[in-house]
């Protein structure tokens, strides 16, 4: 298929489709607005369903209800929206149901603001809902990325069961890139034998959310255990990004990544052994990746638009936390190569 | 011998838990009997709530799926937008469709969306120990309101059926009890024709229950049958809100 | 020529956003990456509208541009002002100077400026100043050839489809007048 350019948040809307997805509940919030108005039009195309929720409280439950129907279903929304639908995602989680929500993050909390954030990670990575479990999250950094990611995830929805997060910002869903759509669905995908369908002459299917017996629900937990460890296991995704003689390694994802992508440019142009480590999988977090290089690298430079909410895991994977050092703007803004520069120039002290 | 009677296949034999002199019980028999008469067993999708009926599935004999609170009425809308084919109801108490889920209600009431909601009104917080409910009636006590709900201080109760006939999108919507042998004659009729017209397609479909709730309400089963007599039904009276099959026919 | 980045800024409505579609498109459409990365939200209602577009025969790096741009297109004064710093040594400034005239001093020795009164061409060709960023595309493509001038037809295919084919003609005329203008007077 030929290249096209496309906006993200369009490019997304677009991936589902080709991915066999033919449901999307969602509800408009900026800078989301045009996954929603994509799909409206696209979807009945192709004899999808498209509906407008009236919150994204009811748009996460109507995925709930139509995930548990046996469908590939799909909402997006942006970090307010998606704060309201964590009731749901930890419903979907505890009912093991496959599902595909977008977050194309904007500056936080509360409101916040509309510019791209990445002040979500907790709210993804860490499970913004109660209890013990674990969303997987894709942290693409382009157009072309977003799209394979989006496809990726309902892939890993149906094989692990388990709602998977595509944490993308309102750059990447505002921005064009070529893209082409090549989905090849993963092999093993079970069948859906579990799916309300109504029994006709069988036994009847039953999704359930509560375990009154603390001894059963206990029990449960440990079977969606068993699934996170094959996930852990199978599916850690990283960029290694000039590496091989690094000194030093930037640890960044999604959009701040491309900012540090462009930095290293002009470190390395002053001849600084400097690469990057991209998390592609925030969960699971690529702890192969820091197992492999880690006997090289003297400093971690965690760069994010956030607070440094990956800090943390950064020095759980490294197993040194005086090894990590950050710098990172919020609130809806993006880190300027010059400062990404002068941050790195002053970690290393002149080490090339 | 010929058999003249014999208990619906679209429940399951497990005993079921709720208090004596509780409708529950009674509603979902009628649901089940119901949804039998119509060889719509095989078909049926049931959302069960956040309540006291949040078993419902264990007695239901046919696929469920336990909901969030107040939020049946979404994941109902997934599940009838995936298969539009099948039956699919929303068993829902008055804590939960009236309170927490009223947006959702309204919503997929505004919608039209082709489901069966069965709504169980019986004024107060039943698997939470009798806290007082948006259906509370002015006056009447709850372990929220020890003195009885004082419209100064706590508002006013909710008339659900009144409200959502106001709304273009219910085909059908009635309000019905079961304190009687007619009433519970009537409240079968009312399930079997919403179920029939979500069968048809016609739109959204809303039988209230205006039920008891004895153990909260301090009272015992009798006398919690004369209190829905004399105190819920004149506040909430029964009949039908909304027909398009009859509005039809005029 | 590895990487070319440019803004295209203006008010909103001036058509910014869509000259830089038109160069992604046919950046694109050489087999070059490419990056279109708009500002968006309230800002963009009745003020300023900019769009950071990189064309690259590599993997891009930041499409947020906030230094060494090869170009800075400045559809009016406050565009201008705003992103006249960032323009690189040797890179171009295209200003239309119908709206936005450059103060003395006001861009770096090095940068190469192109004053094109886009309006006043557009209104005497067309009979309105709808044109004005076409011709102004034009002048950007000859200043700073970063694609194939023949590619822009190409763009032209896929950006005006369906119905809006008839827009053609009168895009790659205004597209024509930029780039001349820009020859003859560089």
């Amino acid at each position: 298929m030929a290249k096209v350019l496309m906006k993200g948040n369009e490019a997304v809307g677009k991936a589902a489709i080709e991915a066999g997805c033919r449901f999307f509940f969602g509800y408009p919030i900026t800078p989301q607005s045009e996954v929603p108005e994509y799909l409206s039009s696209e979807l009945p195309k192709v004899g999808g369903t498209f509906v407008q929720a009236e919150s994204e409280v009811a748009a996460i439950n109507m995925v709930y209800g139509a995930a548990a129907a046996g469908a590939r279903v799909l909402t997006s929304s942006s970090s307010p929206g998606i704060a309201l639908k964590q009731e749901g995602i930890g419903y979907i989680s505890n009912a093991s149901l496959p599902a595909v929500i977008i977050n194309m993050m904007r500056g936080g909390p509360g409101l916040g603001t509309i510019q791209p954030g990445q002040a979500d990670y907790n709210m993804a990575v860490k499970g913004g809902s109660n209890g013990d479990y674990h969303n997987v999250v894709l942290a693409p950094a382009s157009v072309q990325e977003a799209v394979d990611m989006v496809m990726d995830a309902f892939d890993i929805a149906d094989m692990y069961g388990t709602p998977v997060i595509v944490l993308a910002d309102g750059l990447i869903g505002q921005m064009m890139e070529p893209v082409e759509f090549n989905y090849v669905p993963r092999k093993g995908i079970p069948e859906k034998t579990w799916a309300l369908t109504g029994k006709g002459d069988g036994e009847r299917h039953v999704v359930k959310n509560l375990v009154i017996d603390p001894d059963d629900c206990e029990q449960w937990n440990h079977e969606h255990f068993e699934a996170y460890e094959k996930i852990l296991a199978n599916e850690q995704a990283w960029e290694e990004y000039l590496l091989d003689d690094a000194e030093y390694a930037f640890v960044s994802y999604g959009t701040a990544s491309r900012v540090v992508r462009t930095a290293i440019g002009y470190l390395r142009a002053e001849g600084y052994k400097i690469g990057m480590l991209r998390p592609k999988t925030l969960w699971p977090f690529p702890q192969k990746a820091f197992e492999k290089v880690d006997g090289h690298i003297k400093k971690y430079l965690d760069i994010e638009m956030s607070m440094g909410q990956m800090m943390p895991d950064v020095a759980y994977a490294c197993n040194d936390k005086n090894k990590v050092v950050f710098h990172g703007r919020t609130g809806g803004n993006v880190p300027t190569v010059d400062e990404v520069v002068e941050f790195a120039k002053k970690i290393m002290g002149g080490d090339k | 011998m010929a058999v003249v009677f014999e208990k619906t296949k679209a429940l399951t034999d497990v005993k079921l838990h709720y208090c004596p002199g509780c409708a529950h019980g009674i509603v979902h028999r009628l649901v089940a009997e119901c949804l039998e008469e119509m060889d719509e067993v095989k078909n049926a999708i049931a959302c069960v709530p956040v309540g006291c009926a949040v078993f419902a599935n264990n007695y239901f004999n046919f696929d469920a799926i336990q909901c969030a609170h107040g939020r049946a009425p979404a994941t109902a809308t997934g599940i009838k937008r995936v298969h539009p084919d099948k039956m699919v109801l929303t068993y829902q108490g008055d804590g939960d469709l009236a309170s927490i889920g009223t947006c959702e209600i309204v919503h997929a009431a505004a919608r039209g969306e082709k489901v069966t909601t069965i709504f169980i009104n019986n004024g107060i917080y039943g698997m939470t120990g009798g806290q007082m409910a948006p259906t509370t009636l002015p006056g009447m006590k709850a372990t929220t309101a020890k003195a009885g709900r004082d419209p100064k201080i706590n508002g006013n109760p909710l008339r659900v059926s009144e409200m959502l006939a106001t709304l273009t999108g219910p085909a059908y919507i009635e309000r019905v009890s079961v304190s009687t042998p007619a009433q519970v004659t009537q409240a079968k009729k009312a399930i079997k024709k919403a179920l029939e017209i979500q069968k048809q397609g016609l739109g959204f479909t809303f039988v209230e229950v205006v039920s008891t709730c004895p153990t909260n309400w301090g009272l015992t089963p009798v006398k919690a049958m004369e209190f829905v007599r004399d105190k819920m039904i004149p506040y909430y009276p029964l009949g039908v809100f909304k027909d398009i099959t009859a509005e039809e026919g005029k | 020529m590895s990487t070319f980045s440019t803004i295209f800024a203006g008010f909103g409505g001036q058509g910014a956003l869509s000259m830089g579609k038109i160069l992604a498109y046919a950046a694109m459409l050489e087999g070059k990456e490419v990056s279109w990365c708009p500002s968006y939200g309230p800002e963009m209602r009745g003020g300023t509208a900019n769009v950071n577009v990189i064309v690259s025969d590599e993997g891009i790096g930041s499409p947020v541009i906030t230094k060494d741009a090869d170009c800075v297109v400045a559809l009016n004064k406050p565009s201008l002002d705003k992103f006249v710093d960032i323009v690189a040594d040797g890179g171009a400034l295209v200003i239309n100077s119908d709206l936005a005239e450059l103060a003395d001093g006001q861009a770096k020795a090095g940068v190469k400026v192109y004053n094109v009164p886009a309006n006043k061409m557009a209104a005497e060709a067309f009979g309105g100043s709808k044109l004005a960023n076409l011709i102004m595309l034009g002048a950007v493509v000859y200043a700073t050839n970063p694609i194939k001038v023949e590619s822009i037809d190409d763009a032209f295919t896929h950006v005006f489809e369906g119905g809006k084919a008839k827009f053609i003609p009168d895009n790659k005329k205004a597209f024509e007048m930029g780039y001349e203008f820009a020859k003859n007077n560089a």
